[in-house]
């Protein structure tokens, strides 16, 4: 195959630039209504004509070429590097045509790097609902390049873009200018006899950004230090005046090729539904009122809504297993397939519903632009515990998994911020946590009792874990903030971008998309432990597990067939190697209530801890009285007995207690390899485990012997 | 009268005319607050901070701190 011409989108934070890309490429691009929701660079075909295809590339957004980010960091080292893998030959600059004066800054930029550059003009609906209308055919012939209208979000306008793409691909014409301001050419030749022939621009951003580019090595960036020095060269001012010149011919343009139509009919300035929804969203006090009622609405949501579809999935996967051991032969493999993999699998399954619900409210959140508003609200409180208002994403999308809400703590500009942000987010409770607080709180919270005839319980007590793990995470922060003593300047300066209706066939898709990512994943994990531990917990060290059957028997003469079974079966299971493994760790756990069996989940979800409850369906199968009328996980595990009271075992003080060790527990490697991968050391994984495996220790220490 | 963003109330417009943090004015013209712009003062979150403004047709916010730093002239 030859090579794809490559073009990359280029704009600010949303400009709609991952719209375009999912629009070019029939991809399906996360995008949102908040700064930051592209992390990453992502590459998708665009087929311009039968058998001509671009590859495109979606970037996060940027204000300038001037990064302040990490996200912003990499558009840069991309841009300013033709030597980089991913250097285009091309730059589709995505303007939001309701703030243009600002999305052009930075496409004058792009040009002077001497890329090959079209202007897509995006949100013109936006702004024609603002009263401004702009003449793109005037636009197109002062910047001297190819100006398309378009419509991101539906599609609309793709046709002309494809035109411009093409003539800009075919006549390679990059329309700098000469530098935007004057340095001195010896400065200029200095560059390029140590650093090599580029685009004068281009060895300007080498010498202010020489830090932040990764093509440098360490000799380079000191000879970049020398030459600012020997000629005198302050980057800092030289940035603020070029900002200034830009904007002061842009205005220019932007003045002859637009019309206010305020202005003309000489109108009030119009108050848009952003400004009337501000009014409430962004009140002192209802504006709080307003983001706990969602929080509250949506766990709600979760717990009862939810129900229904659930009820049936897990009835139908024990009816389904009722259905197998009938017909099939009793032996080691139908238990294996039974309770081992559609037990497991059904454990993943049971939670699609609640799952689908979180996504669903948090994507509306983000394609709204509710969430920007959020971090407003809540900047103060943060940067109170050491954390930011844009920490507040991290958190919020940390309930739905910890690895994308780690990657997305890119946008905040600050070093400390962003580490202590990255420490505590696997704090919220995430998705996987879900199933085991959905099995445990009903056991231990009465079904049917409600709060004041209208708040369902279970609902409240799951709120309530998900508010422990959020004041957990801040409480964390706080501690890490005096520990860590920084000081380092943060900033917040943020556009707050404009409402924007949700598109529910993009949420849907969404929706589908995280769903189908959690079975899988999980469903694989939980797959391949089922299977082991089944062996474990099937098969023991030499012989002994032979020998069970008959020393049961000569212990226990007076037994009837059937309970006799139910008591090998547990002893089997004691005496294999998953029973070992779990009276091994035994004693470490029994000041938390939890016996053997437990111990075995613990070591088990100690990689992903969403092979809880799968596990326990495992264990209780095949050690436990089963009564296969009623074989749902939830029913075993309530029929469980304490041999030591003669109790159930699940009562309130073990449920609290496993319910906290879970919210708090570190069992999760995709989130240590995230973690390790965004600080670019084990230092920080390592302490991640450390502090939060300690935490959930010992509150479940403490509530254990507080209820027991 | 001359002053600070951050000693405006909500409602209250005025226009930029300097700034006094360099590292921050670079982020803040990028932003579009260019000395001549003027802006109004159009949000507090709850204790007064941050705040937002709309300047130039949209709304950009801040903390008092960085308001601080701009310089205003209100008529
Ligand atoms: N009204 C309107 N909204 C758009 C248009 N294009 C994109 N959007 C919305 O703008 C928001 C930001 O889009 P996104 O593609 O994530 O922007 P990015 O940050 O540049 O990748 C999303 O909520 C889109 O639905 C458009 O042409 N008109
Ligand atoms: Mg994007």
């Amino acid at each position: 195959m030859s090579k794809l011409p490559k073009i990359a989108l280029i704009g600010n934070p949303n400009a709609g630039k991952s719209s375009l890309f999912n629009s070019l490429t029939g991809l399906n691009q996360k995008t949102g209504n908040f700064p930051g929701v592209t992390m990453d660079k992502h590459t998708g075909i665009w087929e311009l004509e039968p058998n001509r295809k671009a590859e495109v590339l979606d970037l996060p957004g940027i204000y300038s070429i001037y990064p302040k980010s990490i996200d912003e960091e990499l558009v840069i080292n991309i841009l300013g590097n033709p030597a980089h893998p991913d250097y285009p030959d091309m730059a589709i600059v995505v303007a939001d045509a309701s703030n243009l004066k600002r999305n052009l800054l930075l496409f004058s930029q792009v040009r002077d790097l001497g890329i090959p550059t079209v202007l897509a003009l995006n949100m013109v609906d936006v702004a024609e609902n603002q009263g401004y209308v702009i003449n793109s055919i005037k636009l197109a012939r002062e910047l001297n390049i190819e100006v398309a209208e378009i419509n991101a979000k539906k599609g609309i306008g793709i046709n002309g873009l494809r035109l411009a793409v093409e003539k800009t691909l075919k006549n390679r014409y990059a329309s700098n200018d000469a530098l935007p301001l004057p340095v001195g050419d010896d400065l200029l030749a200095d560059i390029t006899a140590q650093y090599g022939e580029a685009d004068p621009y281009r060895s300007l951003l080498w010498l202010m950004e020489h830090d932040r580019m990764k093509m440098f090595s360490e000799a380079q960036r000191i000879g970049f230090d020398r030459l600012q020095d020997k000629h005198h060269f302050n980057s800092k001012s030289y940035k603020t005046s070029e900002t200034v010149k830009r904007y002061e011919a842009l205005s220019e343009i932007v003045e002859r090729c637009v019309i206010n139509l305020n202005r003309q009919w000489d109108a009030p300035p119009v108050k848009t539904m952003t400004d009337r929804l501000d009014k409430f969203f962004l009140h002192p006090v209802g504006g709080y009122l307003i983001f706990l009622g969602i929080l509250f609405l949506m766990f709600q949501a979760v717990f009862t809504w939810a129900a229904y579809p659930m009820d049936a999935i897990d009835g139908g996967v024990a009816q389904l297993n009722d259905y197998l051991k009938e017909i099939l032969p009793a032996s080691a493999l139908t238990g294996l397939l039974t309770d081992g993999l559609i037990a497991g699998i059904g454990g993943v399954l049971i939670f699609v519903p609640q799952i689908a619900f979180l996504f669903f409210f948090i994507s509306m959140l983000e394609e709204t632009g509710y969430m920007s508003r959020v971090m407003f609200i809540m900047d103060k409180l943060m940067r109170r515990f050491g954390l930011n208002g844009k920490s507040v994403v991290p958190l919020m999308s940390g309930v739905a998994c910890a690895v994308p809400a780690i990657m997305s703590t890119r946008s905040i500009g600050s070093w400390k911020d962003r580490l202590i942000t990255i420490m505590v987010t696997p704090l919220m409770s995430c998705s996987a946590r879900l199933p085991i607080y959905t099995v445990l709180i009903a056991l231990v919270v009465p079904e049917k009792s409600t709060l004041f005839g209208m708040f369902n319980l279970q609902g409240l007590a799951l709120f309530g874990l998900y508010l422990l793990g959020f004041f957990m995470a801040i409480l964390s922060a706080w501690v890490m903030k005096q520990l860590l003593q920084v000081k380092e300047k943060s900033y917040f300066i943020m556009e707050l971008p404009t409402y924007k209706g949700p598109r529910f066939k993009h949420m849907a898709l969404s929706i589908y998309n995280s769903v189908k990512a959690f079975v899988f994943e999980a469903g694989k994990i939980i797959v391949a432990i089922s299977i082991v531990l089944w062996v474990l917990a099937s098969y023991g060290p030499g012989d002994s597990l032979s020998t069970v059957e008959q020393s049961v028997r000569q212990a226990n003469p007076t037994l009837s067939a059937p309970e006799l079974a139910n008591k090998v079966a547990a002893e089997k299971l004691e005496q294999s190697y998953a029973g070992h493994f779990g009276h091994f760790i035994e004693p470490v756990i029994k000041p938390l209530g939890y016996d053997w069996k437990i111990g075995i989940a613990l070591i088990t979800s100690f990689a992903a801890r969403e092979v809880f409850v799968g596990t326990m369906s495992t264990i209780y199968s095949l050690g436990g009285e089963v009564d296969d009328e009623n074989a749902t996980i939830k029913n075993r595990m309530r029929a469980e007995i304490n041999p030591e009271t003669g109790k159930p075992l699940y009562d309130a003080a073990l449920g609290f207690s496993l319910l906290i060790f879970y919210a708090f527990a570190m069992q999760c490697m995709s989130t240590l390899a995230t973690t390790y991968r965004e600080t670019k050391s084990w230092k920080y994984p390592a302490i991640q485990f450390l502090y939060m495996t300690t935490l959930a220790y010992l509150s479940a220490f403490i509530v254990y012997q507080l209820l027991a | 009268m001359s002053g600070t963003l951050a000693d405006l109330k909500v409602g209250e417009q005025a226009e930029i005319i300097g700034f006094t943090d360099e590292l921050l004015s670079l982020k803040l013209l990028e932003m579009g607050c260019l000395p001549g712009t003027v802006i109004e003062l159009t949000h507090q979150a709850p204790f007064g901070d941050p705040i937002a403004i709309k300047v130039s047709g949209y709304t950009l916010s801040m903390r008092k701190e960085e308001a601080a730093t701009i310089q205003v002239k209100t008529k």
